[in-house]
């Protein structure tokens, strides 16, 4: 088992590394034949960001752009895109991975390469993304580490070289086992768990493990610490996909909760390039406007700008269903808000004892 | 120092010869407690010389001479000169020593000024053999100064004055030993300004007087006719019925409040011709441009435009400006960034009181110099020289000129005529400079492209990217032809 899956990691690596290979064949070629160098990528400007309602999240259209060096305003950028593609080959063939920032900061290093700030290394390595149509991970690039994991699931490592092979179950941390690059990339083996129960704050994670959710209700506990990061969604996906686990996600009463669920749900605009980030099966169950009525919590007022954010996501296109639709109406018209905390003005395992079994019961 | 060197250039120019001037300062006596020291000045030049007879007054008598005619001079003959040689005489009561020679005999005099009686006394007269035929004047006294605290200025006062009279050679040999050489730039010399009467707007009334002391005329309409340019019959006998003077009055019966009357009313009769130029004496665009390149050591690749406008007038004394603008590399190398202005009047350099003339005004106030893509980095010379039989400087000190209105609007548009020119070279050199960055830029980021392709696709030999630099850089072998046609555009040319 251990090595049919180190097997199938060393072929993505080689796959992920052949891709950046034959971008600097290309490159090379084009300047053999007497051409400044150029690529061709997806447009990522808003009007060619759609949404599938298949795969039901963004997706790139038709409309392409090109990335070229023929005049002095575009050659840097394409320099430094060539750089970014030569340091991740190298980030692979090291075995070595690098955040965001490090790859702004290694840049820094190199003369006439470096970038202005990490927004400009950000978007070319996006750019690099779309190019070769994998994303950041494939090239052992991540973002800072965020979110985390518990429950009774066994994983393999794949990663770090010095872990490889080792297995791991993460019921071992009762803080929860960090969302990071090796556990991302890991891979997972086993678990009694029917389910996963995504939380949006780690106050309220801790809580569950403390009161034995994972237990009590069979499930792995996943929290994203605000708007998951990629890994994290990838990991959620892969827990629905691979292991046919049921997600379900608590999120605060508020456009900013809706936000998060959908993003788990079904991704987010600026990654309309990327594929399999995305948890369409996964449901939101709260907390719903419609809790906050039946649970009578206490509630704030919506702001100007939660007003103005719950009447965009109205419209959104991925919002377009029956219940999202109901709860942003409540919403509105109740002019409150509630956080997951606020169940505990009914005692702190209140949300335990007696909301989350209903909530559950009732789907 | 200066007024002897201006006599020597005039003495040539009158002389049609190229001047060689020959200057040596040598320390006789070190510094005393107030910092000065006691120099022997010698000056030589290949003018005309003076006759024998002439020497002990011209030198040695203040106003000595007497100008009833105009035309433009440097300084005024005989007062300049012999203000140097009492102000040695004052300082270290030595006598001075002249050697002369017209192409005959030299004669060598040793003379002191009898200050109270304003009177040459002649100490020493030798007559010398002229073997080889020596023409020219050289000059040697003593005088009290402090040479290190004047020398920039005194450098630059050369140096400017070489720039000017650019068929002058000069040396200068400083006490230290250290020669500084002028070189000529060219044999060519301006024509000889023509004397002229007096216009009667300008004339004052001393002078006035002193015309009515000397005239030979037997009534006042022969008088205007005789001493005044441009006044005819029937100028003369309308401008007096206007003054309300007598036409066949004698001048010498005139009263003084005849005079004041006369003068007065010729300062605002308005039926005088204009005022004959033909006794300016323009350097010209040639010769300017000429001792510019030179002393200013111009390359190819540096931009100048030499602009003489057409002679005007202001209050009854006629006038020319000619004005140059030079900027490029090389005046970046020797002023840094920004404006420097080099004024002369009457090819004399002006070298203190800068910021109260009125061409620095003209400059600093007049001009906007964004319409002309000049920015307060622009190494940029100004010169303007303007010649006139007057001068409106502004103090006896002679170091500025007043704002009289006529002036000020000729400078501005010989300067503006010359920016125009500027404007365009300034763009083309925009152009050449983004074409070059932009080769810079290329030739920085291709070759790293070439490195990272290879190193990606695990090659070892890099492609070649000669081809696309060499398409890079077509179009600046273009720009540059053209940025060395100086751009000529609606300039005035006398």
């Amino acid at each position: 088992m251990a090595d049919k899956v180190l097997k199938e990691a060393e072929r993505q690596r080689e796959a992920n590394e052949a891709s950046l290979s034959q971008l600097g064949s290309l490159i090379y070629e084009q300047i053999q034949n007497r051409e400044f160098p150029w690529i061709m990528m997806q447009s990522r400007s808003a009007d060619n960001i759609l949404f599938d309602q298949d795969l039901r999240q963004f997706i790139l259209g038709d409309r392409t752009t090109r990335r070229h060096s023929r005049n002095v305003r575009n050659i840097r950028p394409f320099t430094q895109f060539l750089w970014t593609a030569w340091f991740a080959r190298e980030l692979i063939r090291l075995r070595k991975t690098s955040t965001l920032r490090e790859v702004y900061y290694s840049a820094r290093g190199q003369r006439d390469i470096e970038f202005k700030g990490q927004d400009e290394s950000d978007y070319t390595i996006t750019d690099l993304e779309v190019a070769l149509n994998r994303p950041r991970e494939a090239f052992n690039i991540y973002p800072k580490d965020r979110g985390a994991i518990f429950g009774d699931l066994t994983i393999e490592y794949t990663f770090p070289p010095a872990y490889e092979g080792q297995t791991k179950n993460l019921t071992d941390n009762p803080d929860g086992a960090p969302i990071g690059r090796s556990l991302a990339s890991s891979k997972f083996l086993e678990t009694p768990a029917d389910k996963v129960i995504v939380i949006e704050k780690d106050a309220m994670f801790s809580r569950f493990v403390e009161e034995n959710v994972h237990e009590k209700f069979n499930a792995l506990l996943v929290q994203t610490e605000g708007i998951p990061s990629r890994s994290a969604r990838m990991v959620i996906r892969r827990l629905n996909q691979d292991l046919g686990l049921p997600v379900y996600i608590f999120t605060d009463g508020d456009p900013w909760g809706l936000h998060i669920a959908m993003v788990i749900i079904s991704g987010s605009a600026v990654a309309a390039h990327l594929r399999g980030l995305t948890t369409p099966d996964a449901k939101w169950i709260g907390v719903w406007g419609s809790d906050v009525q039946k649970y009578k919590l206490p509630t704030e007022n919506l702001t100007e700008q939660d007003l103005k954010r719950l009447k965009e996501i109205k419209a959104d296109p991925r919002y377009d269903d029956e219940l999202w639709q109901r709860e942003i109406d409540i919403f509105l018209k109740m002019g409150k808000k509630a956080e997951l905390e606020a169940f505990s003005a009914h005692g702190l395992t209140y949300i335990v004892d007696e909301y989350l079994p209903a909530k559950l019961e009732s789907l | 120092m200066r007024e002897i060197l201006e006599n020597s250039l005039d003495a040539c120019e009158v002389h049609r010869v190229p001047p060689d001037i020959y200057i040596r300062l040598t320390e006789v006596e070190a510094a005393s407690e107030n910092g000065a020291s006691i120099y022997t000045m010698r000056v030589e030049d290949n003018g005309s010389g003076l006759p024998s007879e002439q020497i002990p007054h011209s030198f040695c008598q203040v106003f000595y001479g007497s100008k009833y005619t105009l035309k433009q001079a440097r300084g005024t003959f005989g007062l300049g000169g012999t203000i140097t040689i009492l102000y040695g005489q004052i300082t270290t009561h030595k006598p001075v020593t002249i050697t002369s020679s017209t192409g005959g005999d030299i004669h060598e005099y040793e003379m002191m000024i009898d200050i109270e009686h304003n009177r040459p006394i002649i100490l020493r007269h030798n007559v010398l053999d002229n073997k080889k035929g020596w023409r020219g004047t050289v000059l040697e006294l003593q005088l009290e100064g402090d040479y290190s605290r004047i020398k920039s200025r005194l450098l630059d006062y050369l140096k400017q004055t070489a720039m000017v009279n650019p068929y002058a050679d000069i040396t200068f040999v400083d006490p230290g030993g250290r020669l500084f050489r002028f070189e000529r730039g060219t044999e060519m010399m301006p024509p000889l300004p023509q004397p002229v009467d007096p216009h009667p707007h300008g004339i004052d009334v001393e002078n006035f007087r002193r015309l009515v002391t000397i005239t030979n005329s037997k009534n006042m309409k022969n008088f205007m006719m005789d001493h005044f340019q441009g006044v005819g019959v029937k100028t003369a006998a309308n401008f007096l019925e206007a003054a309300g003077i007598n036409p066949r009055a004698k001048p010498r019966t005139l009263k003084p409040e005849d005079i004041v009357k006369l003068v007065r009313t010729a300062k605002e009769y308005p039926n005088f011709k204009r005022p004959d130029p033909t006794c300016l004496s323009p350097i010209g665009e040639e010769l300017l441009e000429n001792g510019i390149r030179k002393e200013l050591g111009l390359t190819e690749d540096d931009f100048l435009k030499v602009v003489t406008r057409k002679p005007s007038t202001y209050l009854g004394f006629p006038f020319i400006v000619e004005v140059a603008i030079a900027t490029g590399s090389s005046i970046r190398r020797q002023f840094k960034g920004g404006t420097t202005i080099i004024r002369f009047a009457n090819r004399i350099p002006l070298l203190f009181d800068e910021s109260s003339g009125v061409i620095w005004k003209v400059v600093n106030r007049n001009i906007h110099w964004d319409t002309y893509k000049v920015t307060s980095d622009t190494p940029m010379i100004v010169v303007v020289h303007v010649c006139s039989t007057k001068i409106p400087y502004k103090t006896v000190g002679k170091e500025y000129m007043a704002d009289q209105p006529e002036v000020e609007r000729e400078i501005t548009n010989a300067i503006r005529t010359a920016a125009r020119s500027l404007r365009l070279y300034i763009s083309r050199g925009v152009r050449l400079a983004r074409e070059r960055h932009r080769l810079d830029i290329f030739a920085k980021f291709l070759p790293k492209i070439a490195e990272f392709a290879a190193k990606l696709s695990d090659r070892e030999e890099l492609p070649d990217i000669a081809p696309l630099l060499a398409a890079v850089s077509q179009t600046i072998p273009e720009v540059e032809k053209k940025l060395k046609e100086v751009p000529d555009i609606g300039g005035q040319s006398s």
